[in-house]
């Protein structure tokens, strides 16, 4: 069954691409949440429930591997919601459909929320959350294409998505396709310079194809950006290398839906949306604490944590 | 990210025993300074960024400019210590490794963190498994694999006071103090820590004590196991080799892949000078998802296999 999303406001609709409008229906995914029940309609109110449950779900996999990198799910998770439950056009039964939306996931530690909204998108059976970094599991630390559907590169090292991403922009620029090229990166990981070499070539090949997020959170592994190789003023470096830039809070599922779900055609340029976030956010005792990038939790600190996500 | 199982009592992170040496160091030469790339937890430097923070340069998440900032650092008359997981020090940097360093042969020591397979489940991306065999035919390259505390400071010791590149794995799994009669390190000297004339295993890092406790097996068994630490990878100690291959039957077991380490340099003599029966021990590549451990135990890359290994060895002789 087909199940791409209609994009708000987006490309004209051919007769093939008709069939691929419908959005899906909260029993279409193999999320089970009685909260989604009526919001199937409501965009920004089934983001806001997949982003909750991303949440949950992600913290759960990380307390029983006793690994991963929780902050960082936590400040990604409104992003995430957004571009399964509102703007990728995907077809989890097709997931190499060569007409698809793609998604690079380059800050690909954060497999816990990257691993949870793909089974909540239908790639795969939530039941296999629970193999998370356990022997053999498909589940690695970082997402693996040959293991999983809907990973489109392997990511980990820092700096590869970006890079990855405009070649695959280029080629439907070249084929002059309609599929859409979106990646998420850190921002600590925007020190890397294989970004910048991308951003040029994207920039100079006016790639309107290729939607950039950044993961703005100001912390990196072992402090903040700011105190370590600092990148404001980030906007302007964007522009200055010939990039549309809009600046937003990354946890506003409206205003992430609107930025993310409109047209780039006719721009004439690669669109860079700077997402404001926490690390940790949604969590008290998580927020906006570097302790976090890779901390896990312990039974007092997950209930905590469970209670809150509420 | 630790993935490495909790530490026996008695067992040692060399990684410890690399932030306490290059703090001894830098007390006593003012030219010592430590470059790091988001990588100061992670090396175990935040006491040596509290004491001197003036000389810990910090670039951010960016190897290839760790390296090349180290090499510049070098030329400015500093000793720089770059730190950060030996797997991205070395992937994403290898052509600074081999033009900035290397080739133009500059006083650079560069410390690969957590080498090896120990950050387990967090895959491919971060083992390091192909090191050896990139850094080793690189020239003037000095290229050590210590195996237990002890021996990592002696390595960074030595390595501070040669006046050239030199790149050392830290492991972070844990491991235990190896017996040692007389103990003395010397860059490009391999060790032979059990006497033996049956056949001979060559091993380094982590695998060293598991190389030992297999032919504690084989002796109750009647075997004699000669075991040789190989910590210096480059330059090759070809002599303490070629005397091995005289009993007939070489085993090396390394925490790296197949191809081209230290299996491989060891194959490379073996072939011009002595072929005799070998066996390459350590992992086959691109490896699952798993913990270190349950990475060392699938891959038989303990000392029931390493045992095992080296009985068929013994039928081929
Ligand atoms: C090339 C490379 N160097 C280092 C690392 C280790 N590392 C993993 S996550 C991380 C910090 C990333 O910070 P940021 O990009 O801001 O991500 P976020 O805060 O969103 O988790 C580092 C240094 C890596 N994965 N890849």
């Amino acid at each position: 069954m087909m199940r791409y999303l209609s994009r708000q406001g987006g490309r004209e609709e051919g007769a093939a691409q008709a069939a691929r409008t419908a959005p899906p229906t909260v029993e279409e995914t193999n999320v089970t949440s009685a909260a989604s029940a009526g919001l199937a309609n409501d965009p920004v109110a089934l983001i806001a429930d997949k982003a909750l449950w991303i949440r949950r779900r992600s913290f759960q996999m990380v307390y029983e591997a006793q690994l991963g990198h929780p902050g960082g799910d936590f400040s990604a998770a409104d992003i995430l919601a957004t571009l399964y439950f509102g703007v990728l056009r995907h077809d989890p039964s097709n997931p190499r459909d060569p007409g698809r939306d793609r998604f690079v996931m380059s800050k690909g530690h954060c497999t816990g929320a990257f691993y949870a909204v793909l089974a909540a998108a239908g790639f795969f059976p939530e039941a296999q959350l629970t193999t998370y970094m356990q022997p053999l599991s498909k589940l690695n630390g970082h997402p693996n294409r040959n293991y999983l559907p809907g990973v489109e590169t392997n990511t980990g090292p820092l700096g590869h998505g970006l890079p990855v991403a405009t070649g695959i922009a280029i080629a439907g620029q070249i084929d002059n396709a309609e599929f859409r090229t979106f990646v998420l990166t850190g921002d600590g990981e925007l020190q890397e310079g294989s970004n910048w070499e991308a951003a040029l070539t994207a920039g100079h090949r006016k790639l309107e194809n290729l939607t950039l997020i950044i993961d703005r959170n100001r912390l990196q592994q072992g402090a903040r950006t700011e105190e370590t190789a600092s990148l404001d003023p980030l906007d302007d470096k964007w522009r200055a290398f010939g990039w549309h830039v809009e600046v937003l809070d990354g946890h506003d599922h409206r205003a992430l839906y609107e930025a993310l779900s409109k047209s780039p055609k006719g721009r004439g340029k690669p669109l860079c949306i700077i997402a404001n976030t926490f690390k940790g956010k949604g969590v008290s005792f998580m927020h906006d604490n570097v302790a976090w990038h890779h901390g896990v939790p312990n039974k007092d600190q997950y209930e905590q944590a469970m209670r809150e996500l509420a | 990210m630790s993935a490495a199982a909790p530490q026996p009592a008695g067992w040692h992170d060399c990684r410890d025993t690399f932030s306490k040496t290059v703090e001894a160091l830098a007390e006593a030469d003012p030219r010592i300074v430590t470059v790091v790339s988001d990588s100061v937890g992670s090396s175990k430097l935040v006491n040596f960024r509290k004491r001197w923070p003036e000389r810990m340069v910090n670039v951010g998440i960016a190897e290839q400019t760790v390296v090349a900032v180290g090499a510049g650092l070098a030329n400015g008359g500093k000793i720089p210590f770059v730190s950060a997981a030996a797997c991205f020090l070395t992937a994403r940097a290898m052509e600074q490794i081999k033009a900035d360093i290397a080739y133009t042969n500059v006083n650079v020591k560069l410390i690969g963190q957590s080498s090896g397979i120990a950050y387990g489940e967090l895959g491919p991306t971060h083992h390091s498994i192909e090191d050896m065999a990139w850094l080793r035919l690189l020239n003037n390259l000095t290229l050590i694999v210590p195996s237990d505390p002890w021996e990592t400071e002696q390595a960074i010791r030595a390595a501070a006071a040669l006046d050239g590149p030199v790149f050392i794995r830290v492991s972070r799994m844990p491991v235990p103090d190896l017996p040692r009669s007389n103990a003395r390190f010397e860059i490009g000297k391999a060790e032979t820590l059990r006497e033996g004339d049956d056949l001979a295993i060559i091993a380094n890092g982590v695998m060293v004590h598991r190389a030992l406790a297999a032919a504690e097996a084989l002796a109750a068994e009647g075997i004699a196991a000669r075991v040789i630490n190989m910590s210096t990878v480059n330059p090759l100690d070809e002599a303490t080799i070629l005397d091995a291959a005289k009993t007939g039957a070489v085993v090396t077991v390394e925490e790296h892949s197949v191809r081209g380490g230290l299996g491989g340099a060891v194959a490379e003599v073996l072939a011009t000078h002595d072929p005799v029966p070998m066996r390459i021990l350590g992992f086959p590549g691109f490896l699952p998802t798993g913990s270190a451990d349950w990475l060392l135990e699938h891959f038989n890359l303990n000392a029931a296999g390493i045992a095992d290994a080296a009985r068929q060895l013994l039928a081929r002789k």
